[in-house]
């Protein structure tokens, strides 16, 4: 009993950090059909803002992480103009290669900057310590974690379903050249998106980063990791995204408490068999680009 | 048309002018190859090896009896052994280097073995933990140390603390392994009992299913080994977060708290026990003057195992360019047994294994009076060879 209780809140917490680093990729795979393999660079981006202002310049975490977050968001701006407007509607190949190599243009300016070494980002007082249960404990920052995963979940289902700008923005997916006739800026819409995107790889790095510490070699290391996410939930779903992250974190995490010798074989295994199944994900509409 | 005699001439004539314009150049400069990442991931332990070693050239000068001993860099990226081999045959057939050096990875370091025995070449490993590797070629030596080194005195100050039940948790894969065989070896030897021994995947970045099968193993304490970088800082987070050290379960480890992570894992790691060979802390006059030495050279470098290692590294270098010139087999013979100061403390070359045998040191990481952390090293175990070399 106490084990099950053990695997299911462990796995929870796992499943929300997963879904945290890999949201925003699943706004940009999903939504736009840009296969950015450059989404861990802005986690990175995100972090090493975040280790600069918090353990280099002090400030206080609350203030750091919206500055970090934002800055990202509006640096991909920029970006999305130079780099990625060019790539819409490309080939997949085409996408892949630029983006990879957007990663390691991104990775060799955090090692240039910081070297190979751990950017630790410090928790303020009131995300350290653990919150009881009665049967066992959680550290406060995973309950912070999860709290903001509903909380970006439950924003971003609005966002896209409730409002004009998630009707401009479904509309410039499925036709944007009606979409343009019809008087919707999609260039417009198409860069508020991405920049999204960015913003959330920056915020779920960073709250991802006692799990998944914050490094150069970041991008790299949990790229597989992310596109399981996304691929199992799949494409444009961001419920989808959630039910795979939570799902695969549970399977993981079990494992690991019954099995841990048999190492990551289970993670692998279901995102084989739920692909065979379902090749367009969990959720999937057919992927047509 | 040329008559053979001429052509004969010629030829001589050709060969002595291009052994001449080579032989002055070769004579008086001793090159050593370093094989080490310098790229990718594991970059920093080429840096680290390469302030090491310019650290001691700038302390001790370039030159040993008139002979020029100059280091040439060699970047061998992550574990790969067939880039390790070629960078080696590289320096070995065209730079004509007399020495290698570096070696972060066990796989790289096995795989130039059978050139280093052709070659005849003397080859300091600085890091390379596996106990295996000075096995394979009488021209290994060693100036790192080995898991089962400092495992097994981990193990035995555990049991003299009264520590008698312990869960080992590793990384599944070699050193993690060896680390696991050497501490269960030792402490059971003693009369301990290991509750739980757990392998982790190498990829796992939740450490806190393992820490809750920990709790419930009832073990008085937990010992670990993990990579350095993301698996440590994620494995001394989840300790504390899952609420070990509040149920007073210790923590034994051996690199986790390493000089490059320490400031990352913060106050986290505060009070954590380690066994080790080497802490920027040691309190000596010769670490003092390779901290300082360290300092000037870039103020942002850290001293730790690597650079250290790598230092000690060139000393051994600089001993056998003394002792033997160019000469493989006398410079190894050279080496056997000898004998230095080091900044980890007294240190010396067996002859046996031609690993360094060394202090390990019982840490704690402790908050310095400027507030940064740093592994205060609280007992000495002194002289401990490789354990693992009879294995």
């Amino acid at each position: 009993m106490g084990m099950v209780f053990n695997i299911a809140l462990d796995g929870l917490s796992y499943g929300m950090v997963l879904f945290m680093i890999s949201v925003g990729l699943s706004v940009t795979l999903g939504l736009m059909r840009v296969i950015n393999l450059a989404h861990g660079g802005f986690a990175l981006l995100g972090g090493a803002l975040m280790h600069g202002l918090t353990f280099q310049l002090g400030w206080p975490f609350a203030l750091a992480l919206p500055v970090s977050v934002l800055s990202v968001t509006l640096i991909a701006l920029p970006m999305e103009y130079v780099f990625f407007r060019p790539l819409y509607g490309k080939g997949d190949l085409t996408q892949v290669l630029a983006t990879i190599g957007l990663t390691f243009l991104m990775i060799a300016f955090v090692n240039w900057l910081y070297g190979s070494a751990l950017l630790g980002i410090p928790l303020p007082p009131y995300l350290r310590g653990t919150v009881d249960l009665g049967l066992r404990t959680l550290p406060v920052q995973r309950v912070a974690v999860i709290v903001t995963g509903m909380v970006v979940l439950g924003a971003l289902y609005g966002l896209i379903e409730r409002t004009r700008f998630g009707i401009w923005l479904r509309a410039s997916v499925d036709n944007r050249a009606a979409a343009e006739a019809l008087g919707i800026n999609t260039r417009w819409v198409f860069a508020a998106t991405f920049a999204l995107g960015a913003g959330l790889a920056a915020l779920g790095g960073v709250l991802g980063a006692e799990l998944m510490p914050i490094e150069a070699y970041y991008p790299l290391r949990y790229l597989v990791v992310i596109l399981a996410v996304v691929a199992v939930g799949g494409m444009g779903s961001v419920w989808g995204a959630w039910f795979a992250a939570l799902g695969l974190g549970l399977i993981d995490t079990a494992a690991r408490y019954a099995l841990p010798d048999f190492g990551t074989i289970f993670f692998f295994a279901a995102l084989i068999v739920v692909l065979a199944l379902r090749p367009q994900g969990l959720s999937g509409r057919a992927y047509d680009v | 048309m040329i008559r053979p005699k001429l052509f004969m001439a010629l030829l001589a004539g050709v060969v002595l002018l291009a052994s001449g314009a080579v032989a002055p150049a070769g004579a008086d400069v001793i090159k050593v190859g370093v094989i080490a990442p310098f790229s990718g991931p594991f970059a920093i332990w080429g840096k680290q090896f390469q302030d090491g070693i310019t650290v001691y050239q700038a302390q001790h000068g370039t030159q040993v009896d008139g002979q020029t001993v100059e280091f040439l860099y060699r970047d061998s990226g992550g574990p790969n052994p067939d880039v390790a081999k070629s960078l080696a045959q590289e320096l070995l057939v065209r730079e004509r280097v007399d020495y290698l050096g570096g070696f972060v990875f066990t796989p790289n370091a096995l795989a130039v073995a059978p050139l280093i025995d052709q070659s005849q070449t003397p080859t300091v490993i600085f890091n390379a933990a596996t106990s295996a590797i000075n096995a394979r070629s009488p021209f290994f030596l060693r100036t790192g140390f080995t898991l089962w080194q400092v495992s097994v005195p981990m193990a035995q100050w555990a049991y003299d603390q009264g520590l008698r039940a312990v869960a080992t948790s590793v990384s599944d894969y070699g050193p993690g392994l060896d680390a696991e065989a050497a501490f269960a070896s030792a402490f059971q030897a003693r009369g301990g009992v290991v509750v739980d021994a757990i392998r982790m995947p190498l990829s796992s970045t939740d450490f806190a299913p393992f820490m809750q099968r920990i709790k419930a193993s009832g073990a008085d304490a937990v010992f670990g080994f993990l990579p350095a970088g993301p698996p440590t800082y994620a494995f001394t987070k989840a300790y504390n977060d899952a609420g070990l050290r509040a149920a007073g379960i210790g923590f034994l480890g051996t690199g986790e708290t390493d000089e490059t992570t320490l400031d990352a894992l913060g106050d986290a790691a505060l009070g954590l026990n380690t066994a080790y060979h080497y802490s920027a802390a040691h309190p000596s006059s010769v670490n003092k003057a390779f901290i300082n030495a360290l300092a000037l050279h870039d103020p942002r470098a850290v001293a730790n195992m690597a650079s250290v290692g790598a230092y000690d590294g060139a000393h051994l270098i600089y001993e056998m360019v003394a002792a033997a010139k160019r000469d493989g087999p006398g410079a190894v013979a050279a080496a056997k047994g000898l004998a230095w100061e080091s900044p980890r403390g007294p240190v010396l070359i067996d002859p046996e294994t031609r690993h360094i045998t060394q202090n390990v040191y019982i840490r704690v990481v402790d908050k310095d009076a400027t507030g940064r952390l740093f592994n205060r090293e609280f007992a000495t175990i002194e002289a401990q060879p490789d354990h693992g070399w009879n294995r």
